[in-house]
């Protein structure tokens, strides 16, 4: 067997339905791309609804109903179940590519967030074809959604799909951010990166931290929906606008989220064709840090017409004109790349130039929208719907085409057709210009966005005909898109190596690549290692460079320092499981049970996820099917295996969940705040109806039980694991002490979680703190077991490293929340 | 005819055509521009200001739009690999510099200095000779409640021109959101709170309004109509409509 055969053999999916269990980037980076582009076309279908409806005044080809689930459903397809997934299929299919290394660093996460995204998707579709789709927009502004008014079970569709999609993009970005910083190629710095991959970490990181005000709405708003506890429900001391400002929380960043990736494809392709490195690129890293941190703080141009006091939406307003700067800044550096090279005129180049066009007008609109005068004439009307299109498909669909074609040779090693291609972009540039451009004039004439149709004679009628005219014709250059897409598999010629002389190691793989990416992994000394080294990618797959050996049977990948990519250790990733679909699955039912409120089941089907993944994580660290300790391994002059250290790639991916973690905590502490000092009618019970004392103890044991794990690891990372399994036993046992008194006090407290939303969120509050007591209590007792099998031993440190930030932020919580959700209120009384 | 007066003549045609066309397209512009939900066809001074702001807007990102295709298009055609190596870093840094930061911090405090006052403006700040009528927005109506008259409308206000009004807007249901295109701009009528909006007509008329946060499956029909009426007019319907109630207010008790 030759070498390639081997790392095939090691690395490649299983045969047949074993498909299913594959873990693979390359594989499970493809078929987020292709379930993300049926999306597309389904979203695409429905758009072309919205224009055959409106295309002429009075028509009654949907009625108002229908109409609404078709919009709603339009928005919530191409901004959930399209733009964002497939951004992440692009962002997990490059980015082990582009930073030299075989695969991401959790494989069976990439695939749990797969399927999560699939089942997601099609429980959300269901609606649809059952006619019960959510018809409230695709932001679902309470009390619009909410039971009294959306007695159906449309809204319960979207906020438990959506939310059960949103753990693909929660997984996505944790896994990422961790691939990013640990596993870069020997020797490539943060500023050797190329320019891509800063982009995907911004993207990465704003995931965790922006989703979770979503979901935490999202939770809340089943919550009262399902048990009547009002969070958003004004009579009884909730706010609707709180769903408002959780929302657009999420809701702006998540804009960012789609274009920052989106930029990256630009940043990447035009240096490519001007032949010459990208102009300022300290200038566009900072850029795109800039975009990170000012998109959080723009969520209220959302709301300006909410009755915000003016103060705060002058601030808002500049906040978001500011946002112009970080994307001038990349304009700018690209027109002067571009200046200072000398260009190749392609397909690529061709979408590039549409995006310019496109992007720049949306974002002058979007600085108009800013203004807060001409906001209160403009928000919800078809300018907004222009003005989103523009950023949308300018911002993101572009780009991602051009860099579609860009990679086209890459993934399938074939050349599209120049011809098809062309056609494809002109017929899709001039109909969604046909479609968006008046559509800002019929805004101002007066169109309010959402009405199902509307009478003659207001001066829309011409403009909407334009559009449902444009919007066909940019569906046949979509049409053309994929006409050509399909085709090259068969037809395209065959592509060369490195057919656009690339500078970045994604073309070092095989073209059509390869499951393991490189036969060996190079020292990489520049930021463009292909320009500076042409040589490089036939001595990686002649094997010429390290972790080129075989023979383990593992799958082995490079872990390197976050900053300096100094080699830290070999990180052995685990090969196919079906442990991933198996726990995505049995989330999908605990999903349908929630939605046919048959809560027993639904139950049932969480212990069983809950024990799937438990399963799952069973498979780890000196397991057999992992790297069970072997006398020879000491012998190796390699690096250490990962989970033979204290500061694995594990500890990273705990402290960034603890960060999207925080974030959701953040977000319900705000959701605290915000009712107590906005909500019109909220009231503080007179007394507390929780047990101080017995809160006290339990906090008491907690605290405890951190202390002693904390001891634990020290000890055990110095290297004594001296009764290791009795000592983390007895911390299970603390914890377990610790859930048990928790539980008493919150089953004993009084509350009155259905009349009076401070009652509700205190409860949401002891159960978040419950659900994290219980987590820690588990997976602790997990560990001490692990220890008795021999998986975690002084040699074997790395797990319990792993739970030490859980154990830390669980009773870092318990404290906030005792401080702020108990003792703050006392202090300033429980007036009401 | 010598040659030269021949151009000229031309020249002289073409000019004419020109302005011809020209007037043609601003008229053509301008009726394109006006309808009864039109912002651009203002009829009070809010919403002129904000018109004013738009047309502004417009031709200034017109400019930049040309502006920054025209470049792009520059720099796709032309071979900049010529640039001294010495020049180059300080003209990459010119391009960030100038193009990236100067212009959008000089646009944007253009735009302010502009849009502030405009806001400013808009707001229900001064108090005097102010009117207030109480708007409270269902699923899908609207109901018109003045205080001072104790009478109340449905779908239907009564202002008097040029005289500042301010909205107290509410809602008994779902969020709705109370605008009049041609008068000024929206603010939501949110459940448990009360907004205000403050609107004046400077002619007389009837203008439009319209629901604009979707609120259901009739959110489409839910229109309103303000008539502005010249003072005496507005002296006798008050008259009129304080004589014989048109409509008896029921939901108001019973929501009580
Ligand atoms: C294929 C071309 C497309 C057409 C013709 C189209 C058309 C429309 C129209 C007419 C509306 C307004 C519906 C209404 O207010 O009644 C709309 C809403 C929307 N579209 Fe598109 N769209 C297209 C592509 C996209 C893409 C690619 C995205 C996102 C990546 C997108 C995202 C949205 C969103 C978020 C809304 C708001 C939905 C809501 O109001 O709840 N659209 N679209
Ligand atoms: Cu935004
Ligand atoms: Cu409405």
């Amino acid at each position: 067997m030759t070498r390639h055969q081997q790392f095939e053999k090691i690395w490649g999916n299983l045969p047949g339905w074993g498909q299913l269990a594959a873990v693979n980037h390359t594989s499970i980076g493809r078929r987020f791309m292709l379930t993300g582009a049926v999306f597309f076309i389904i979203g695409g279908i429905l758009a072309m609804l919205i224009r055959t409806q409106l295309a002429l005044p009075a028509q009654e080809i949907l009625n108002p109903n229908v109409y609404a689930q078709v919009f709603t459903m339009h928005g919530t397809v191409m901004m959930f179940l399209f733009a964002i997934p497939i951004l992440e299929g692009m962002a997990i299919y490059m980015i082990p590519k582009l930073i030299g290394t075989r695969d991401l660093v959790f494989p069976r996460i990439s695939s749990l967030g797969y399927f999560c995204y699939l089942f997601g998707g099609i429980i959300i579709m269901s609606s649809l074809v059952l006619g019960i789709a959510p018809d409230s927009g695709w932001f679902m502004y309470t009390p619009l959604s909410s039971s009294e008014f959306s007695p159906g079970p449309g809204s319960d569709f979207w906020l438990l799909g959506i939310t059960f999609v949103e753990i693909s993009a929660m997984a996505a970005g944790v896994e990422i951010t961790v691939s990013i910083l640990r596993t870069r190629a020997p020797g490539m710095t943060l500023s050797k990166m190329p320019i891509m991959a800063w982009y995907i970490l911004a993207m990465a990181l704003m995931i965790v931290f922006g989703f979770p005000p979503l979901i935490l709405a999202s939770i809340m708003l089943e919550l009262e929906r399902a048990a009547g506890m009002p969070f958003f429900e004004v009579a009884a001391g909730g706010d609707p606008i709180l769903w408002q400002h959780l929302f657009w929380l999420f809701g702006h960043p998540e804009v960012y989220i789609i274009f920052l990736p989106a930029a990256g494809i630009i940043s990447t392709i035009i240096p490519v064709f001007a032949g010459r490195p990208l102009v300022g690129y300290r200038w566009i890293v900072l850029a795109i840090i800039l975009t990170g941190f000012i998109s959080f703080g723009l969520w209220v141009h959302h709301m300006f017409t909410v009755g915000i006091p003016q103060l705060a939406q002058a601030f808002f307003s500049i906040a978001s004109m500011m946002v112009a700067i970080p994307t001038a800044i990349q304009i700018f550096a690209w027109i002067a790349t571009l200046w200072h090279g000398k260009v190749t005129y392609n397909l690529p180049m061709l979408w590039v130039f549409g995006f310019l066009i496109v992007f720049v007008c949306g974002g002058l609109t979007g600085v108009m929208l800013a203004l807060v005068p001409f906001n209160w004439q403009a928000h919800d009307t078809h300018f907004v719907v222009a003005h989103l299109h523009y950023v949308l498909v300018g911002g993101m669909f572009f780009p991602l085409i051009a860099g579609l074609y860009y990679w086209l040779p890459q993934l399938s090693g074939r050349m599209p057709s120049e011809t098809l291609g062309r056609w494809g972009f002109w017929l899709t540039f001039i109909g969604f210009n046909a479609t968006f451009l008046l559509m800002h004039l019929t805004g101002l004439l007066g169109m309010p966005r959402r009405v199902y149709s509307y009478s003659g004679g207001l001066g829309w009628d011409w403009l909407n005909l334009l559009s449902s005219v444009g919007g066909f014709v940019m569906a046949a250059g979509v049409g053309m898109i994929i006409l050509d897409v399909a085709l090259h598999f068969k037809f395209g010629r065959k592509a060369p190596h490195n057919p656009w002389k690339a500078d970045t190691l994604e073309w070092a793989t095989g073209t059509p690549p390869t499951p393991y990416n490189f036969a060996s992994i190079p020292r990489i000394e520049t930021r463009h290692p292909l320009w500076d080294k042409p040589e490089l990618a036939d001595e990686m797959a002649r094997g010429e460079h390290g972790l080129s050996d075989i023979d383990h049977g593992r799958r082995e990948i490079y872990g390197t320092d976050a900053i300096t990519g100094k080699l830290k250790e070999v990180i052995h990733l685990p090969t196919n499981s079906w442990w991933p679909m198996i726990s995505a699955g049995f989330l999908a039912f605990v999903c349908i049970s929630l939605l046919v409120r048959v809560y027993p089941v639904a139950i049932i089907f969480s212990v069983l996820a809950a024990c799937s993944l438990l399963r799952w994580s069973w498979e780890n660290g000196g397991h057999r099917v992992m790297a069970p300790l072997t006398q020879e391994e000491h012998e190796r002059d390699e690096p250490p295996l990962h989970s033979r250290t204290c500061d694995g790639p594990g500890l990273w991916g705990m402290n960034i969940t603890m960060l999207a973690d925080a974030a959701l905590y953040l977000s319900l502490l705000f959701g605290w705040l915000y009712l107590w000092t906005v909500s019109p009618n909220w009231v503080v019970p007179e007394s507390s109806a929780i047990s101080l004392p017995g809160l006290l103890l339990s906090g008491a044991l907690l605290s405890i039980g951190t202390w002693l794990y904390r001891q634990n690891v020290k000890r055990l990372c110095g290297g004594d694991d001296s009764g290791l399994m009795g000592r983390l036993g007895l911390t299970a046992l603390l914890a377990m002490a610790h859930l048990l008194v928790l539980l008493w006090v919150t089953v004993s407290a009084d509350l009155a979680f259905t009349e009076n939303s401070h009652d509700a969120v205190l409860l949401l509050m002891l159960m978040f703190q419950i659900f994290h007591s219980a987590l820690v209590t588990v997976t602790t007792a997990l560990q001490s077991w692990r220890v008795k099998y021999g998986y975690v031993s002084k040699l074997l440190p790395y797990e319990p490293v792993v739970l030490k930030p859980l154990w830390f932020f669980t009773t870092a919580i318990f404290w906030v929340s005792f401080a702020t959700f108990l003792l703050l209120p006392m202090v300033w009384g429980g007036g009401v | 005819m010598s040659n030269r007066k021949r151009r000229e003549l031309k020249e002289n045609s073409c000019i004419k055509r020109l302005a011809e066309v020209s007037i043609i397209a601003m008229v053509l512009s301008l009726t394109g521009c006006s309808g009864p939900l039109s912002t651009l066809e203002p009829s009070g001074p809010h919403a002129q200001g904000v018109a004013w702001l738009w047309w502004g807007m417009f031709w200034f990102a017109t400019i930049v739009l040309i502006g920054m295709t025209w470049l792009w298009w520059r720099a796709m055609r032309r071979d900049g690999t010529n640039t001294a190596p010495e020049d180059l870093q300080k003209k990459q840094n010119s391009w960030v510099l100038w193009g990236g930061i100067a212009l959008p911090t000089g646009a944007i405090t253009l735009l302010l200095a502009f849009g502030i006052p405009i806001g400013h403006r808009m707001l229900p700040l001064d108090t005097d000779g102010v009117m207030t009528i109480e708007i409270e927005a269902r699923q899908w109506y609207w109901q018109v409640y003045y205080p001072d008259l104790d009478i109340t409308l449905i779908d239907e206000i009564h202002i008097p021109v040029d005289t500042p009004v301010n909205f107290q807007i509410s809602s008994q249901d779902v969020i709705h959101s109370f605008w009049v295109p041609r008068l000024g701009g929206k603010v939501d009528a949110i459940p448990g709170r009360t907004n205000q909006l403050r609107l004046q007509a400077s002619e007389t008329g009837s203008f439009q309004g319209q629901c604009a946060e979707y609120c259901g499956v009739a959110h489409t029909y839910m229109d309103f109509i303000v008539h502005a009426h010249s003072a005496e007019d507005y002296a006798a319907w008050q008259e009129q409509a304080t004589d014989e109630p048109r409509i008896i207010d029921n939901s108001r008790e019973q929501s009580e």
